[in-house]
C-alpha cells in the first residue's frame, strides 16, 4: 500500500519568525500556531485526534497546554528533517485509520534555554563524539564548521564558486521581501552583499547561514475523504521518502552527497513523477551549501552543476524555477526545528493558493526537502 | 603548560572505551580501533564494530601519514581561547590507512592549507592527562 494521496493538508498556521519574542515560551508559541492552523482549516480543536511534534516539544506537554486528548501522539526527533518527517508520520497515521485529523506543530523560544540555565545555541551540552573528538580541535558551536567542510570539498570536486551560491541567498531574500512571516522581510540584499559578508567558517559566509530565531508553525492533515467537505483547497501528499544519514558530517564517506539522493527518488517513485515534472521546490537551507547539494541530489540538476544552475536561473517566485518561495530559512530565520517545518508549510500554502503576492504561476506540484 | 591551557580538552562519552587511545597519544603513538573479526579499521571508537557488530576489537598503530580531505578556516570565535585575528584551520584528515579524523593543522599559515595537502601526525601535550593528536604540513 502506498501513501499516495492518502493525506490532505487542510490548514496551516505560522507565528511570524522574529529574532526574539520577549516573555514567550516554546509551548506558548506552538499553541498559538496550532490555533491559527485550526482556524485556517475551519475546524475546532475537538476535531483533532492526532498530534505529531518535533520531539523537542513533548507531545504530552503540548496536548496539556492546549487541552486536547488525542488518540495518537508522538515526537519524531529528526533534527532539521523533523517537519517533513512529522508530515510523513501524520499522513501514515490518518491513512492507517489510527486517527483522522492530525495537528503537526513545532516552535522555538530562545529564552527557554536561558531560563533553563543553558546558553542558547552552544551545541552539545554533555559528553559526546563532538566533545571528545571535535571541539578540542576548534570545531565551532552549532553546525557552521561542518558545512564549511562540505562547502570546501564541493568547490574542490566541482569548481563551484562562492558567487554562484551567493546568488541563491540573494534570490531567496527577494522572496522574503513581502513575506511578513520572514524575519528579514523588507530588507533587500544583492549577490555582492552576500559575497561581502564576513566569513564564519570560510568559505561559508554570514549571509549564507541561518539566524537562530523564535517562532512556530503548524498544519492540519486529514484524510482526502474528510478534506472534500472542508473550506480550503487541500494540498495532497503524493509521495514521501526518507533516508537517514550520519549524525556527524565527518562520518560520511562522501562529503558532497546528501541522503536526498535516496529520499527524493523514493518520494518521486511513490508519486509517479520525475524531477522534470516538479514546478517549484522548498529545500532545507540552514546554509546555502546544503540546499545546493540537495538540489543536485534531488535530480533537478546534474551532480556538480548547481553552481551554473544558479548563475543561469531566476529562482525567485517570479522566475523560471522558484525555490524557497517564502525566503527559506536563510531569509526567513530559523525558529528551531520549525525552520525546516516551514518548508512544508510554504509548499502547502502555494499549492493551496494562499501565497498572496508571492504566489507562483505553476503551483500544482511541489517538492519539499526537509 | 597544564595551568596555561584554556582551550576545550577532550570530554569522553565513555572514558573506559577510549582510554587506550589517549594513553597511546601520551607516548607519541596514533592508534585506531580495529575489528579482529572483519578487519575493519574505524574511527571514532565504538563498543561494537560498526561493520559486523563484533566486540572482538583491538587497536592498530597508524603510520601517522595522511592528507587533508577537507578543511574550513574558522573565523568566528569557537571558544574565546581559539579566537585570534587570523582564525584557525579545522580539518578532516584522511589517514593513509583509510580512516578520517578531525584535526587542527600546524606548520603553516591558514591560507597555505589546501585539499589533498600531505600531512603527518604531531602530538600536543595539552594537560597531564591529554595529548591531542594533530597534523602538520609535511
Amino acid at each position: 500500500m502506498s501513501l499516495r494521496g492518502r493525506g490532505a493538508i487542510v490548514g496551516i498556521g505560522e507565528v511570524p519568525t522574529r529574532r526574539i519574542y520577549e516573555g514567550r515560551s516554546m509551548y506558548g508559541l506552538c499553541a498559538e500556531a496550532a490555533g491559527l492552523a485550526i482556524a485556517d482549516a475551519g475546524i475546532t480543536k475537538n476535531d483533532i485526534d492526532g498530534l505529531v511534534t518535533d520531539g523537542v516539544a513533548l507531545p504530552p506537554a503540548i496536548a496539556e497546554y492546549m487541552d486536547i486528548k488525542p488518540n495518537f501522539a508522538t515526537g519524531v526527533s529528526m533534527q532539521g528533517a523533523s517537519g517533513a518527517t512529522a508530515t510523513m508520520v501524520a499522513t501514515s497515521a490518518v491513512s492507517s485509520g489510527i486517527c483522522n485529523t492530525v495537528l503537526v506543530v513545532m516552535g522555538n523560544s530562545r529564552q527557554d534555554a536561558e531560563r533553563a540555565g543553558r546558553p542558547a545555541g552552544r551545541g552539545a551540552s554533555g559528553p559526546s563524539v563532538r566533545s571528545e573528538w571535535e571541539e578540542p580541535h576548534g570545531m565551532a558551536p552549532g553546525a557552521n564548521t561542518g558545512y564549511g567542510l562540505m562547502y570546501r570539498r564541493h568547490i574542490h570536486e566541482y569548481g563551484t564558486t562562492e558567487e554562484q551560491l551567493a546568488k541563491m541567498a540573494a534570490d531567496q531574500r527577494f522572496n522574503a521581501l513581502e513575506n511578513e512571516n520572514a524575519v528579514f522581510n523588507g530588507q533587500p540584499i544583492s549577490t555582492e552583499d552576500v559575497l561581502n559578508s564576513r566569513y564564519i567558517n570560510e568559505p561559508l559566509k554570514l549571509l549564507e547561514s541561518v539566524m537562530p530565531c523564535d517562532g512556530a508553525a503548524a498544519l492540519i492533515i486529514t484524510t482526502p475523504e474528510r478534506a472534500k467537505n472542508m473550506k480550503n483547497k487541500p494540498a495532497y501528499v503524493l509521495g514521501v521518502g526518507l533516508k537517514q544519514g550520519e549524525a556527524n558530517i565527518w562520518q560520511r564517506d562522501i562529503f558532497t552527497e546528501t541522503p536526498a539522493v535516496d529520499s527524493v527518488r523514493r518520494a518521486l517513485e511513490m508519486a509517479g513523477y520525475t524531477p522534470s515534472d516538479i514546478e517549484f521546490a522548498e529545500f532545507y537551507d540552514c546554509y546555502t551549501i546544503l540546499a545546493a547539494m540537495c538540489i543536485e541530489d534531488a535530480g533537478l540538476v546534474k551532480k556538480g552543476e548547481v553552481g551554473p544552475f544558479y548563475e543561469e536561473t531566476d529562482t525567485t517566485y517570479k522566475g523560471a524555477f522558484p525555490i524557497n518561495t517564502d525566503g527559506g530559512q536563510l531569509s526567513g530565520g530559523q525558529p528551531g526545528l520549525a525552520g525546516g517545518f516551514r518548508h512544508v508549510i510554504e509548499g502547502a500554502r502555494q499549492v493551496m493558493g494562499k501565497a498572496g503576492s508571492r504566489q507562483v504561476e505553476k503551483s500544482d506540484l511541489c517538492l519539499v526537502n526537509g | 603548560m597544564t595551568s596555561a591551557y584554556d582551550k576545550p580538552i577532550p570530554i569522553p562519552s565513555n572514558g573506559d572505551l577510549t582510554k587506550p587511545f589517549w594513553e597511546a597519544a601520551k607516548r607519541g603513538e596514533l592508534i585506531i580501533p580495529y575489528c579482529n573479526s572483519c578487519s575493519n579499521l574505524f574511527f571514532y571508537p565504538r563498543e561494537v564494530c560498526p561493520n559486523c557488530f563484533s566486540k572482538d576489537l583491538d587497536w592498530k598503530k597508524m603510520s601517522g601519514k595522511g592528507h587533508v580531505y577537507t578543511y574550513t578556516h574558522v573565523r568566528q570565535a569557537v571558544h574565546p581561547s581559539f579566537q585570534s585575528a587570523n582564525g584557525h584551520i579545522y580539518a578532516i584528515v584522511q589517514l593513509d590507512e583509510g580512516p578520517k579524523i578531525p584535526s587542527g593543522i600546524s606548520g603553516c599559515e591558514p591560507k597555505e592549507v589546501y585539499v589533498d595537502m600531505p600531512v603527518s601526525v604531531v602530538f600536543d601535550d595539552i594537560t597531564e592527562d591529554y595529548t591531542l593528536v594533530k597534523f602538520q604540513k609535511c
